[in-house]
């Protein structure tokens, strides 16, 4: 009996991979690993930046070729030798990079790369209607006359879905999918993945964070370096197994916190008020004082201001009104540069455009604020570059093939910690860090963690802003909590806990004080 | 992983001596269809650039101002600025270099004239430079747009000077009246290296350039900023780097070489500025500065190759009789494969780093396609 699926094709019961191996010069990508998800289920693939997911899904989606193992649907022996055949079996991927032409519209990109049914002409009227009908079916909200530059991240990727399913795609693999969503944008991607599953599609979700996994999936495989660490049941295993598998060690969710002893006031902020890039009021009156070796977390959902907080104080962002005081010297109207030279030092939310040049070396990238201090008059000393960027790698333990390689190149974990390597060897007075592990795996996060809390023993006055809860509960002595551009109540660490934050996080400050 | 690499650099660095070559392969079409033998053409072409003694000076006189003029347009690329404006800026260099050597020559002594001469260019040329400069920095006013503008005022500013105020004495007492500048007094004249050629001393002046720039670009501070702006705006502002004043010193720097191109080649050459003067010498070096890969160094044997490619096609036209057009032609050609070239190089590089990034994923940094993007 074929069992078909509400988008009119053959659904794969089990897809399974045996004993895959797959070289690269140099790396074991993938060593005998045993795989296999069945229809009606969610399987996610978990595991660090590097551990091997993505290429054993390349390979079951016919990109790459392994050297030994073998691909298996429904008992029988496969060979892909591209994506259109791995296609033509059922099996669809969605790529963290959506491929789609911001040009067309949806209609227009669903078509692209299909077979005209009839002589050269394409029945668009066709793909549109299949559209509506699927995005019916599966609850996933498109008009297929949009064009793609006029629909935001998570409609793309509602595209992209719609695209594997209009394909055939029995088996769909999702290869970190939530990494570009909003919160809202990714409950709406698990009620869809959800109606999928039940609708009897199998599912692979790649990812590297724990919750999504612990909330979505129906089965858990862990890898690490390569190989498959456990598979198992989602109700069996606990975050901290899961970490621990993923890591090859105890990680410390909470990381040891020594008593506070502040110091004086570093950093004075007085009635600030900033404009957005719209040029609507989005600072309405800032205050905040945080004191030598404090860590003061700054709560609020996205887009309340906190980023143009940070940037007013670095100053890349003018204020229109306000007082900013470093070690009670005003540094509202000064450049960055004098800022910088004040004690300054900021971890930019957007690390790959604002944080890095990444053409440039990592080597370049540690002396990006200050080369004179590597220079002789003007002629660079190179010796002294290189000196000074191999402390900062072996120090902060960052993952480079060398100081002279692009730091492009790195993982977005390893870049973090070169521009809070950067940072903070410049012994800054005052530190600002915007979601300082946004997108970063667990290691390189507890590390970091591990860096600010140092710090803060160090007497630096830290001001963290996150959007992760968690974060700013584990690391924070006091909280702040920002609302339509103005910060509605300070709680100490012992007064806060995730309840009064998400009430307060909402506008809603009645109960406090 | 080793070999890989660099056999794909390698295949970068010969990318544009590969898009040469083929449109020298292009441009055979064109020949036989003007009923000429492409290799014969082509061999005629080679001797005229290599052929002898003479022919090789020739070819070196006319690598020298493209080699000043590419080193100039390799900063401001580096910086991220497109400098279209070397034609114009090579002009006010050259006229400004000439007035000042015909009317402040005689009261200097020979020892400082040639210097002061050349600076005067270099000045003139940086400040043709920095108006497009100021106005990118300070308004973000397209520099493509604003250079291209400034050749076209740069060519009639020429014009006026040359028909008027600055024209020759003799012109006048003769009142033939034909646009073109007294003669510049002997002492400011570069010096001849093997006469009766015209290769003078300039071709010093050039190697020197690429030698200082490149310097600059990757031993100092200053260069360090350049580069760094030109890579990414972004990253350099938070860094603390004054985006506006990088970006204009690309420019003015670019301009300072393309007016000592216009000096060197007035006191080197033609020791006068006549009406057509070194057109068409800045456009040839922004393609001198693309096929050397925008690096001051890649700019000597690429000024040299396209010195040889002038001259060549000189002597072919001339031996021959193809109609003069087809030496443009060929140029013409050479520019689009070259500059195509790059775009190849570019996709294979993506192509390649996109194999690499499988093995070491990197942060997901979506972009969503914006409006202007669609529409560009």
């Amino acid at each position: 009996m074929v069992a078909t699926l509400p988008s009119g094709h053959k659904r794969i019961d089990c897809a399974e991979m045996r004993g895959v191996s797959k070289r690269f010069p140099g790396v074991l990508a993938n060593q005998n690993v045993d795989f296999d998800v069945k229809a009606g289920e969610i399987h996610a693939l978990l595991g660090e930046n590097g551990a091997g997911k993505s290429t054993l899904m390349k390979v079951l989606y016919g990109l790459y070729r392994p050297e030994e193992g073998q691909i298996l649907l429904d008992g029988q022996p496969v060979t892909f030798h591209s994506p259109a055949d791995a296609l033509a079996r059922g099996i669809g991927m969605i790529h963290q990079h959506f491929m789609l032409v911001p040009s067309l519209t949806v209609a227009e990109n669903v078509a692209l790369g299909m077979k005209p049914k009839r002589g050269i002409q394409l029945d668009l009227e066709e793909v549109r209607a299949k559209v509506r009908q699927l995005s019916a079916l599966y609850g996933l909200k498109v008009n297929p006359d949009a064009y793609i530059w006029q629909l935001s991240v998570g409609e793309q990727q509602r595209v992209e879905i719609i695209k594997a399913l209009y394909r055939g795609g029995a088996l769909v693999i999702l290869d970190e999918p939530t990494a570009v969503l909003t919160p809202q944008e990714v409950k709406e991607l698990f009620v869809t993945l959800r109606t999928m599953s039940e609708q009897g599609h199998a599912l692979i979700f790649i990812t590297h964070k724990l919750g999504e996994v612990r909330e979505l999936s129906t089965r858990i495989t862990v890898m690490r370096d390569g190989r498959v660490v456990n598979t198992t049941p989602n109700q069996d295993v606990d975050r901290r197994k899961l970490a621990r598998m993923m890591v090859g060690r105890d990680v410390l969710f909470q990381p040891d916190r020594p008593p506070i002893n502040a110091g004086a006031v570093r950093l004075t902020v007085q009635d600030l008020h900033a404009k957005n890039d719209q040029g609507l009021p989005c600072l309405q009156g800032v205050n905040l004082d945080v004191r030598s070796g404090e860590i003061v977390g700054i709560a609020g959902v996205s887009g309340n201001g906190q980023r143009e907080f940070a940037e007013t104080i670095a100053g890349l962002r003018s204020a229109v009104s306000g007082v900013v005081l470093l070690d009670g010297k005003p540094i509202l109207r000064e450049a960055v540069s004098s800022r910088l030279k004040a004690g300054l030092a900021y971890v930019p939310e957007e690390r790959m455009k604002h944080g890095i040049i990444g053409s440039f070396s990592v080597a370049e990238n540690a002396i990006l604020q200050d080369p004179d201090d590597y220079a002789r008059g003007t002629f660079f000393n190179f010796r002294a570059i290189s000196r000074h960027a191999d402390q900062l790698i072996r120090s902060f333990n960052i993952k480079t093939p060398g100081s002279g390689a692009a730091a492009k190149n790195l993982s977005g974990g390893n870049i973090q910690k070169l521009i809070l390597a950067r940072e903070l060897s410049r012994k800054p007075a005052v530190l600002i860090a915007a979601q300082p592990t946004r997108g970063v795996d667990i290691s390189a996060t507890e590390y970091i963690h591990h860096v600010l809390i140092d710090q803060r023993s160090a007497g630096v006055a830290i001001v963290l802003i996150s959007e992760d809860l968690d974060e700013i509960l584990a690391l924070s002595d006091r909280i702040a909590v920002m609302y339509e551009g103005c910060i509605v109540g300070v709680l100490n660490r012992e007064d806060a806990d995730v309840e009064t934050l998400g009430l307060m996080m909402a506008g809603v400050t009645d109960h406090v004080n | 992983m080793n070999l890989r690499i660099s056999r794909s650099d390698f295949i970068i660095a010969l990318a544009p001596l590969i898009a040469f070559l083929l449109a020298l392969v292009a441009g055979g079409g064109i020949l036989l269809v003007l009923g000429k033998n492409p290799i014969e053409a082509y061999g005629v072409m080679l001797d005229g650039a290599f052929g002898n003694e003479a022919s090789l000076f020739r070819t070196l006189t006319r690598a020298t101002p493209l080699l000043i003029i590419a080193v100039g347009i390799c900063i401001a690329f580096r910086a991220g600025v497109i400098n279209i404006g070397a034609e114009g800026q090579l002009f006010v260099g050259a006229i400004s270099a000439a007035g000042f050597s015909i009317y402040a020559g005689a009261q200097l002594p020979p020892i400082l004239l040639v210097p002061l001469t050349l600076l005067v260019g270099m000045i003139a040329g940086a400040l043709w430079g920095a108006v497009p400069g100021f106005l990118k920095a300070r308004f973000d006013v397209n520099e493509i747009l604003s250079t291209v503008m400034m050749n076209e005022i740069a060519v009639q500013l020429l014009l006026f000077l040359l028909s008027g105020p600055m024209i020759d004495p003799e012109q006048l007492a003769q009142g033939t009246r034909v646009p073109q500048s007294a003669q510049l007094p002997e002492a400011s004249w570069l010096a001849r290296l093997a006469p009766p050629s015209q290769l003078h001393t300039g071709l010093f002046i050039g190697l020197a350039a690429a030698v200082v720039v490149y310097l600059l670009l990757w031993r100092t501070t200053t260069g360090f900023r350049i580069r760094a702006v030109g890579q990414n705006r972004d990253a350099s502002r938070y860094a603390g780097i004054s985006v506006p004043r990088y970006l204009m010193l690309g420019l003015v720097l670019s301009g300072a070489l393309a007016g000592l191109a216009g000096a060197v080649e007035v006191t080197g050459i033609t020791h006068r500025v006549v009406e057509g003067f070194a057109v068409g010498y800045g456009f040839s070096g922004i393609v001198v500065a693309l096929f050397g890969r925008l690096h001051p160094l890649g700019a000597v044997p690429s000024a040299f190759l396209f010195g040889a490619l002038l001259v060549g096609a000189d002597k072919m036209q001339r031996t021959m009789q193809v109609p003069s057009a087809t030496i443009t032609v060929l140029q013409g050609l050479v520019v689009i494969f070259v500059v195509s070239s790059d775009f190849w190089v570019r996709r294979y590089t993506a192509r390649r780093q996109a194999r690499v990034a499988t093995n070491m994923p990197i942060t997901p940094e979506v972009t969503p396609a914006t409006p202007s993007e669609v529409s560009a």
